[in-house]
């Protein structure tokens, strides 16, 4: 496959990829938040079905991550890019915990956000606006530590 | 805790998940990214945004579903039953937690154990735990 190809050729497959990620989620029930609360309120009557839908997600993309992992390029012939960081640090420490809070609060994370934004959802708009907030409050944050 | 049995729904969810799996599988196997949506979104907003195509095209696919599947179906229900002042700051701890701690469910939950990176366990473990805690602290304590 020549470079030329695969330039064209890989936005496609990551349309693809979007896609189908939304089309799963909503099939999986998970853009809808109120189904999400119910996956965390396991103190109340608890819904299990997120748990599936990792379960059901990891029995596919183990595999993709075994073959990538061996082939170290795509069936394209590009490099695949896989993050060869492990620290455990602070930041990744804390940010888990900030972002695990906010997802309590409302049941909705980046994904789900994103499809409610396309299904034309008023709160979910307002929930994704929010979430550009929180970015610029990580820029304003790291300007001021000087990092 | 109870199993709520009438809004369970096993076999929808293992196959929505099979279907994001599919997802994942595509863009590494094709595109050689990982698919993390808080990342993709981040960078893409940067001024110094580079791998625009295949961020933008990404992201345009998960908007886009909702269209595709209102071609053949209905969308199934979506309750948010929370506040907009609540919704906000919701929002804004989601977009500050995941641009901290470089990834949501998608790049940590999904992507990253499927690589088995220490990481994105600890990560998972984490945030699963801290949504634990804030639902059982906004329904079960303050009763929102």
């Amino acid at each position: 496959m020549s470079s030329k190809h695969s330039a064209i050729l890989a936005p496609l497959f990551s349309l693809l990829s979007g896609l189908l990620f939304g089309v799963g989620l909503i099939y999986a029930g998970m853009s809808n938040p109120a189904k999400v609360l119910a996956f965390l309120d396991i103190a109340g009557n608890w819904d299990p079905s997120l748990a599936f839908v990792m379960a059901g997600a990891l029995a596919v993309s183990v595999a993709a991550f075994y073959l990538a992992k061996k082939r170290r390029e795509t069936f394209l012939n590009t490099p695949i890019d896989l993050p060869s960081t492990s620290v455990i640090d602070r930041r990744l420490v804390i940010g888990s915990i900030i972002f695990g809070v906010g997802w309590g609060i409302a049941g909705i994370c980046p994904g789900p956000a994103l499809v409610l934004v396309g299904a034309g959802n008023d709160k979910g708009f307002v929930f994704f606006i929010a979430m550009l907030i929180g970015f610029a409050m990580f820029e304003l944050i790291s300007k001021r530590k000087g990092d | 805790m109870s199993i709520d049995l009438i809004h369970f729904t096993p076999y929808q969810a293992l196959t929505g998940g099979a279907i994001i799996g599919l997802a994942v599988s595509v863009l590494i196997l094709f595109q050689g990214k990982i698919a993390g949506i808080s990342g993709i979104l981040y960078h893409l907003l940067q001024p110094s945004a580079v791998n625009l195509r295949w961020r933008a095209a990404f992201l345009l696919g998960l908007l886009l579903s909702p269209f595709i599947w209102r071609l053949f179906a209905a969308l199934p229900i979506i309750e948010v039953n929370t506040n907009t002042t609540l919704l906000i700051l919701s929002g804004a701890l989601v977009g500050l937690g995941t641009v901290l701690g470089n990834g949501c469910t998608s790049g940590h939950g999904i992507c990253g154990i499927a690589r088995f990176s220490k990481r994105s366990i600890v990560a998972t473990c984490l945030f699963m735990v801290s949504g634990f805690l804030t639902v059982y602290i906004v329904r079960h304590i303050v009763g929102v």
